[in-house]
Parts: C-alpha cells; structure tokens; sequence
C-alpha cells in the first residue's frame, strides 16, 4: 500500500484506529519524496527533522485522544510563498533564496494547531508570476504524467507534489487559476476560495485584491476538510469575512439532482484541444443522468477578463513587490553602491527574473501619469461588468462548468519565448480572480493521456454548492483516482 | 498615443521603479512590452460608460479594530534578516545624496 496515494479520510483512519502512527506515515513520506522527487522537483525545500518532530507530537495527541483533528498527523507540502517561521520561504525568487521568515502566516497556524506535518515547501513560478512554473529562479518542475511537460502554475510545486503522492495533501495559492489549472494539468483536486475565506496574513503578496489561499488534494471530500481547517476570519486581514465558516461535509452527500448547471457559451468556442472538449461534453452527460439541469448562459465580457486580469495585476504587483529593495531582508547587493538608490538598482536587477521585472515595469507604466486613466481605470471599470456577468449568470443557475485550460500540460520550453502566447493558457481561469468567486478544478478524463480539468464555478461564499457537486461527480467516476507511473 | 514602447522608454519605467537595466535588456523588453501593451487595448472596445470602478469585491467597509498595544515581534528578532544594522537599526548607505 501505498500511504501518500490514500486520501486524508483512509489514513485519518488508519490513524486513530491505531493502524498506523503519523511517524511511520511521516517517515514513509520523506522516503517517497527523497526517492522521486529528484525526477520531478517539486520540493524546494524538505523538512526532514520539523516533520519527525511534528510527528511525534500528532502521534501523542492521537494517544492521549486529545484534540485530534481530521488532519493531526497527516502530512502535507505548502507552496513557498506562504510564510514559515524557521523555514526558508523563497518565492522561487533569488531575492529571497534565503530569507528565513520570523513569523508564521495565518494559514501556517491554522495547519499547526490541527496537527498537520509539514513535509517541504514546494516550487513555483517566481512569485507567482507564470503558467508553468518555467518563471521559478530555482528549477524547473515535471509533470508527474509526463517529465518532459510543465506542471503548470503558478502552484506547479504542489500540483506536482499531490499527484506523485509526495504529501497527503498540499497548499497553493491561486492569483488567476495558480491552483486550478496546475491541478487540472496534473490530475488533482483544487479549491480556489472565494476571496476573502482564507486570510493571507503571511502570504507573500502578489495582488493583494486577487489572491487566495488553497488546497490541493486527492478528492473533493478532502478538499472541504483542509478549506474548513483553514478558512475563517482573521484580525490580521481585514478582507477576511466574519460570517461562520459552513460545515462542508454535511450536506456533501446531498442529491444533485434537480439542480441547475450553466454553461457560459463563451467558454466553448474555437481553440479547445479536441480531446479536452469530449472530455467536458462527458462531464455535462454525467451531470444530466445525475439528473441535473443544463442550461446555456452568458458570460458576455470573458474575452476581456485576460487583459483586465493581467492589467491590475501589473499594477499592483509593481506596488506590492516594492518592498524587496535590498535593505531590511532578502538578497542585498551593496558593493560600490555610492548610495541607497544603487542598492536598489543593483539589488532588484540582479535578484528579480525577466517575467517579475517585465511585470513590475508594466504596472509602473500602466499607472503613470498620462496612462493611468486608459489602462488601470478602464481596467477597473471592466472589471465591475466581469463581476455583473458572473452574479447575472449565477442568478439562474446553481453553479457554471468549464474547463481549466484550453490544452492539456505542455511541453517544457513550448512557449517561454513569447510571453504574450503564456498568458493565454490562462484564458478560462483568469475571470473568478477579479470577480472573487469560488471555483473548484477536479479531474475530468484524460486526452492523450494527459490530463484535463474542469471547474465549478459557484456564488460569492458557496463553496458548499461547489464541494457537493463536485462529490457528486466522483462518486459515479474514477478520473481522481488515476495515478501516474512513476 | 503610440503603441510603440521604445528603449528610451523602458528604461524611463525601469528607472521609476529601481530596477538596473542594461541597453541589451531594454533592446530585448521593448518589442516584448508593446505587443502586450497593444494586446490591452482590446479594452477600449468596451462601453464603461457609466460604469463605475471596481474597488473592493468583498463589501466589508471601514474595517476598525480597539488600538491596544499587543506584544510584537522582539527588534533583535526583526535585525535578523536585514542585511546591515547598527545600534538597534537597519543600515544603509546615504538616502539624501549632494543632488
């Protein structure tokens, strides 16, 4: 048996019924991630002694019965831009290859106080700045499906990780599809939130109106218990809702049936890999035996949402990355530096990679004076119609259903020379991001052997809707189920 | 206005915002950022007449906490990661230079 290929509900199991203990799971993990990742190269860092150590405390609690939690004892790998007290958080950028963070982020308390082990960081585009993970200053991540492809990204890492079966279940972190199509692209179950469920305290910013916290995982029934664990308000983020966090998991078994699924038309034009559309046209015939509704809807400004998207996120990232300038913490570069300016310069043109500079850059001018009003607040203004068409559409139906991504996982090196043609693989998961509601990537089939991803995309603060229908489908399909030979 | 980003340009905005670029860099960004800037401007297509900015998605408004001081993070523990300090503060060279 193989322990990470189990969900987090069968090992729970095993481990309160004393089956197994976190320290054998735990050691079980580390073995599997030092044996294949170096074909794969999630990780870019593992927490060999942390992780035993944590261990050994779950086992305890677990012994005494004391708070044990649905995750006490499970491992898991967290994206490295989520702030670890005491473990290297590097972004995948140079500038911060060795900050060692001295706080921990909300999510990282969150995950502590259940129990969970943390196994390793894992890599990413820079920042998050990219579709494949190729942006990382590292190293490049594998598909588990296929090494000669690109993971996708920007959670490439955890994505990555999840579908070797290197951690029980792993955390991303979705800007405009970072979780969904890197989890599409390698067969695993993802949840980007509504914005504002997960704070992001300790997050390492990239837009901060855009960005959401979440899991990735082997099914949906798993996915509710790791957002449950870690949802919820936060005093340290202000954009975090106060309303109760729902208890997923009870009305997860519900019958779908009667209910109402929208396709927005717009999703389903030309430019789809014809064994990515099968696979969804499948997915909708599973949902109408299930009994459910399909209903044709609009999502009129979709076209838009790629350029809106990419607009403010230029902008704001060009503000939030600011504050790595050499001088309080990350990569200095301070020779010959006549003044604080140089080290500015010297700093950020020897620690950032093109794709974060290219950015920063182009949010600077997109706000300067003489643009701001035809590139930033016209971005703004569509945006505001981006979130009409999503409540406008999600008035009649119960959720939408797309696919993740055009394509399925490319190859490595297919499309870093031109980075117009990289964001358009973003093209059916960049919208939610603007317009802040949930979306849910689970695996829909395979084309080519390769696998596709399709979403659920559902109202401001129904992740319940989404998880059940979700549930739903895999309860009558084994697409989740599907491991790569590794 | 023109489409065309050019060198002078780039190196106007890498300048704004501190980042050292050298004249191959900006030859190599140039073409690169007007074909995305001109990808933009399928936005104008757009009637947002009317149609007021987006500015916050969540609807919370004037989130306000009681100021009480809280225990924080030590100075020492915050000296940790700069990478120059100096009597309980963080060093750099000259901020106002003789310009």
């Amino acid at each position: 048996m193989q322990l990470t290929n189990l969900t987090i509900r069968e090992t729970h199991q095993l481990l309160i019924t004393k089956q197994l203990s976190s320290v054998e799971l735990t050691q079980a993990t580390l073995q599997r991630a030092h044996e294949i990742d170096p074909k794969i190269k999630s990780y870019v860092t593992i927490t060999d002694d942390l992780a035993l150590e944590q261990a050994k405390q779950a086992d305890e609690r677990i012994a005494k019965g004391e708070n044990v939690t649905p995750l006490t004892g499970i491992t898991f790998a967290m994206k490295d831009c989520i702030s670890t007290r005491g473990v290297r958080t590097t972004c995948s950028s140079k500038i911060l290859e060795n900050y060692v963070p001295q706080y921990n982020a909300t999510v990282t308390n969150k995950l502590a106080d259940t129990g969970a082990v943390l196994i390793g960081k894992t890599n990413m585009d820079e920042f998050g700045m990219g579709s494949s993970c190729e942006n990382s200053a590292l190293f490049n991540t594998h598909n588990p499906w296929d090494l000669d492809r690109i993971p996708g990204g920007s959670s490439g890492g955890s994505a990555a990780a999840m579908s070797a079966g290197l951690a029980s279940f792993t955390i991303g972190e979705d800007t405009g599809g970072s979780v969904r199509m890197p989890a599409g692209f390698c067969n695993v179950t993802g949840i980007k939130p509504t914005y504002g469920r997960v704070s992001r305290y300790g997050l390492i910013s990239l837009v901060s109106s855009f960005d959401c916290i979440g899991p990735m995982t082997r099914d949906v029934y798993d996915c509710a218990t790791v957002l449950k664990a870690i949802a919820g308000h936060d005093e340290c983020d202000s954009t975090t809702f106060n309303s109760p966090v729902p208890q997923y998991h009870q009305s997860i078994e519900k019958s779908v049936k009667g209910m109402t699924i929208g396709i927005p038309k717009e999703y389903f034009v030309s430019g789809m890999e014809a064994g990515v559309e099968s696979s969804i046209q499948e997915a909708i015939r599973t949902y109408e035996k299930l009994g459910m509704k399909i209903q044709e809807v609009s999502l009129p400004n979709t076209q838009y949402a790629l350029p809106v998207y990419y607009l403010l996120l230029f902008a704001e990232a060009s503000s939030n990355l600011a504050r790595f300038d050499g001088t309080r913490f990350g990569l200095s570069i301070s020779e010959n530096a006549k003044d604080v300016i140089d080290i500015y310069l010297q700093t950020r043109h020897e620690g950032f990679g093109d794709e974060v500079k290219r950015r920063i850059m182009l949010g600077a001018y997109a706000l300067s004076a003489g643009y701001y009003d035809a590139y930033y607040l016209k971005a703004q203004k569509v945006r505001t119609l981006l979130r009409r068409d999503f409540e406008t559409a999600l008035a009649s139906v119960d959720i939408l259903l797309a696919p993740t991504c055009p394509t399925t996982a490319f190859k490595l090196g297919e499309k870093t020379n031109d980075p117009l043609e990289m964001y358009l693989s973003d093209i059916y998961v960049v919208a939610t991001n603007p317009a802040g509601v949930p979306a849910l990537a689970l695996p829909a089939g395979f084309s080519n052997n390769m696998p596709v991803g399709m979403q659920l995309i559902g109202k401001h603060l129904d992740e319940q809707t989404l998880f059940q229908v979700g549930h739903a489908y895999q309860q009558v399909t084994d697409w989740h189920k599907q491991l790569p030979k590794l | 206005m023109t489409n065309k980003i050019d060198t002078n340009m780039v190196k106007h905005v890498a300048h704004l915002v501190r980042i050292g670029i050298s004249e191959e860099e900006a030859q190599k960004f140039s073409p690169q950022f007007s074909s995305i800037i001109e990808y933009f401007k399928m936005l104008n297509e757009v009637d947002t007449e009317n149609v007021p900015p987006a500015s916050d998605i969540t609807n919370n408004t004037n989130v306000l906490r009681e100021d009480v001081a809280k225990p924080s993070m030590s100075r020492e523990e915050f000296l940790k990661n700069a990478p120059q300090s100096e009597r309980g503060y963080v060093k750099v060279p000259t901020v106002l230079g003789d310009e």
